[in-house]
């Protein structure tokens, strides 16, 4: 007999989980989102979404061939990062400003950076916040949902910015569905946890960040004298604690960490949201902690089995 | 000693949020219900040298010798090590050099088998009368860790702390995939299991015995519970362990842990925390031979795989080559590309199909080219799932970034050593990283590094 035998190292059999398979898990579950901010902002929703995913995935392939890099663009992770984008923005940014911020996020958040994994800052958010940097009026040009001709729509201000200025125009039912002016996918609450939710059932996502920094969001609020609940609902958080937050190049790996940079999140967020200019924090919260993830998994690193921590309260004697 | 009478905070964190160290590898267990098939002496048996950790043997036989079933073929003087039976009577026709899977090289003695099967005279139940004979006994047996390390068993159950050891755990959780054989051997011989557990607990007076066995084999617990029911007495206690079907359950730590919540530190042994563990099939073979005197010549195999024309269960005389081994089970139905010695996920891939069966070994699994995974691997995407999954509580992605940069201080500091290279990372890996391979490199750097800086 011919000898075609394959030496190898073990193990011989492998899950069968791949890249693009839990990219495909992340679009999946961003889907409902999609569907709602169509339903809310109409037609022009989908079309922000599908030039931001058509300029990152043109960015992601362009990119590999100049870098000389093997081809990525089949993994998916260019369109969660385009579909991402787009849910930061409002509906109404004109479509080449779209295109330059998925171009940012792509070419100079990851793949100068070395590509997949590497990024050491979300590239979505990277992506929204250069564009909020340079075209701070379209960027800020929220409409009211369910107007039908969205370009024309009318000019309203969001739930957190009215709440600035000491105004509650919302319900907490109209919150949850999402009409109320903000970015195209971050208004529907129900459609993003039911998508959080499928997430963590595919075990894509350990549940660790979004509770935490929700919970911390909310209870920081609550200590601070304001309403928790629509400190929770409006704005970018769920959107950014569960999609955002969780992203696995720019938070840490294992959950002592997790919670830590969860809170920290959180805490960011809230001080922005009360103390800072901006009504919302999410992304520039969410970005700090990201740069500070080494440091947080340098002083979070698990020990190995059987070693005990040298502070254990209770040490078996 | 070490009756933790209180809350450990740390364990009982790492316990709600780390419940799923290990992976839920597939069972495959094909053979199940295969029972165990004798197959005939070969026409040559290919006895290595090395069937054990420890120093190789040294031949004690010449080319032209005439030899006969249980005659010791090869041993050796120093400490760790277990002489080498022949498990056929027949003609030495050569000493020869091998190449074992995994790369070590050794001698081996060939012989040529005459078909008589004719026994050595010098076999009879050994005379056992204290621990020191009990311990020469085992030696004499040629008895080493049959769930695959190959441990020689009489340094095993010579710990340096006798006196503190108070619980043998039996292995019988059988995690790998594919893999029958213990299984078999807990429903074909259950009486052997309890009578070696009962000769080890008398010999090295320890009053608890836990069998450990996966929740997948219902008919295996349910045997060994009757029978461990009917042995037990006071001071000397044997439970079954009904353990979750996670691989790596049948890892030393991960069992002593299961069986008694005792973690084994980093560096130290099962006696340290005053455990001996013993696969269910060494200790099975240990009555045995107490009451036969016929020493370790031949071994149960799984023989599976996608390749293998029909699966089965058979004891195989040790030294036989693999190629016999599976022309017994109806040969192949495709092209063999990947043939493993042991199970799939810590199982060694063999170079040729000539080379021979080892005492320790307990499975051939043969896969035809649809079963070989891929080459080639993509970035990590740092997804955490190879963290999640180690039962050793390590880092792989930092191991592997440290190896890059050849920095052996964080190597150490990572804990690389207390690897087992179980596989679960590599196994749940969505790039295909090959972190078991990193994780050995970086226990060679390591070594190396650690010898260098004794010198």
């Amino acid at each position: 007999m011919e000898n075609r035998l394959v030496v190898s190292s073990s193990p011989h059999l492998h899950s069968g989980v791949s890249t693009r398979e839990i990219m495909l898990d992340v679009l999946i579950a961003l889907s409902p989102a999609a569907v709602a901010s169509v339903l809310l902002f109409g037609w022009r929703a989908a079309a922000v979404i599908l030039v931001c995913v058509a300029s990152c995935m043109a960015s992601e392939y362009l990119s590999a061939i100049v870098l000389k890099r093997p081809q990525t663009v089949g993994d998916l992770s260019a369109v969660v990062t385009g579909v991402l984008l787009a849910f930061n923005l409002p509906a109404t940014i004109p479509f080449w400003q779209a295109a330059i911020g998925s171009v940012a996020a792509i070419v100079v958040v990851k793949q100068m950076f070395g590509g997949i994994g590497h990024n050491f800052v979300n590239p979505a958010l990277i992506g929204r916040i250069v564009m909020m940097a340079s075209f701070p009026s379209d960027m800020n040009n929220w409409v009211t949902p369910l107007q039908g001709r969205m370009v024309d729509g009318l000019a309203s201000a969001t739930p957190l910015e009215s709440m600035a200025q000491g105004e509650m125009a919302y319900s907490y039912q109209q919150l949850l569905v999402g009409i109320r002016p903000g970015s195209l996918g971050e208004t529907c609450i129900i459609a993003l946890l039911l998508g959080g939710a499928y997430l963590v059932v595919r075990r894509v996502i350990s549940p660790a960040i979004p509770l935490v920094y929700i919970g911390t969001v909310f209870i920081l609020t609550w200590i601070a004298g304001e309403n928790p609940l629509i400190h929770v609902l409006s704005g970018g958080l769920v959107l950014g604690a569960v999609f955002m937050a969780t992203d696995y190049a720019t938070s840490p790996i294992n959950t002592a960490g997790k919670v830590v940079y969860a809170i920290g999140c959180g805490l960011l967020t809230v001080l922005i949201r009360i103390y800072g200019s901006l009504a919302e924090g999410v992304s520039f919260a969410i970005v700090i902690m990201n740069v500070l993830v080494p440091l947080i998994e340098r002083a979070t690193r698990p020990l190995p089995f059987g070693e005990e921590r040298r502070f254990a309260i209770w040490q078996k004697k | 000693m070490l009756e933790g009478n209180g809350i450990n905070i740390m364990s009982v964190l790492k316990r709600i949020f780390k419940s799923n160290a290990g992976v839920r590898a597939p069972h495959y267990k094909n053979t199940a219900e295969s029972e165990t098939l004798v197959m005939p002496p070969p026409e040559r048996v290919i006895i290595s040298m090395q069937q054990h950790i420890g120093a190789p043997c040294i031949p004690t036989v010449k080319v032209g010798d005439i030899v006969e079933v249980g005659q010791v073929v090869g041993d050796s003087d120093k400490p760790v090590s277990a002489p080498i039976h022949s498990g056929v009577s027949g003609k030495v026709a050569a000493i020869t050099e091998l190449v074992l899977p995994g790369g070590v090289k050794t001698s081996a003695v060939v012989i040529q088998t005459d078909g008589e099967q004719r026994v050595y005279q010098e076999i009879k139940p050994p005379a056992v009368e204290n621990y020191q004979d009990f311990l020469k006994a085992v030696r004499s047996s040629g008895l080493v860790g049959l769930g695959g390390a190959g441990f020689p068993t009489h340094i095993k159950l010579n710990p340096p702390n006798p006196e503190a050891i108070d619980t043998l755990i039996i292995n019988a959780a059988e995690c790998e995939p594919y893999i029958t054989a213990d299984y078999r051997e807990c429903i074909e011989n259950t009486g052997d299991i309890l009578d070696g557990i009962q000769a080890v607990m008398k010999y090295l007076n320890i009053s608890k015995a836990i069998i450990g066995v996966e929740r997948n084999k219902p008919a295996a617990i349910s045997k060994l519970s009757k029978a461990a029911a009917e042995v037990s007495e006071p001071g000397r206690e044997v439970a079954v362990k009904v353990l979750p079907s996670r691989y790596p359950q049948g890892a030393e730590k991960v069992l002593i842990y299961s069986c008694t919540g005792r973690m084994v530190p980093p560096g130290k042994l099962p006696s340290d925390v005053g455990c001996i563990v013993m696969n269910v099939t060494s200790v099975s073979f240990l009555a045995k031979y107490l009451r036969t005197g016929m020493p370790l010549v031949d071994k149960r195999l799984t023989v599976d795989g996608s390749a293998v024309k029909e699966p089965k269960n058979v004891r195989v005389i040790v030294g036989t080559p693999v190629h016999d081994v599976l022309e017994f089970c109806g040969g192949v139905k495709s092209e063999v590309r990947k043939l493993i010695m042991g199970g799939p996920m810590m199982g060694l891939a063999m170079m040729d199909d000539q080379l021979p069966v080892l005492k320790q070994n307990n499975a051939i699994l043969a896969f035809a080219e649809e079963d070989v995974l891929p080459g080639g691997q993509s970035a990590c995407i740092r997804c955490g799932r190879c963290v999640r999954a180690c039962p050793m509580n390590l880092l792989p992605p930092s191991i592997e970034a440290a190896l890059k940069i050849k920095d052996t201080e964080k190597m150490a500091k990572l804990g690389v050593m207390n690897c087992m290279e179980c596989g679960c990372c590599s196994f749940s890996c969505p790039a295909s990283r090959k972190l078991v391979q990193s994780m050995r490199l970086a226990k060679g750097e390591l070594r190396k590094a650690q010898a260098a800086k004794k010198a």
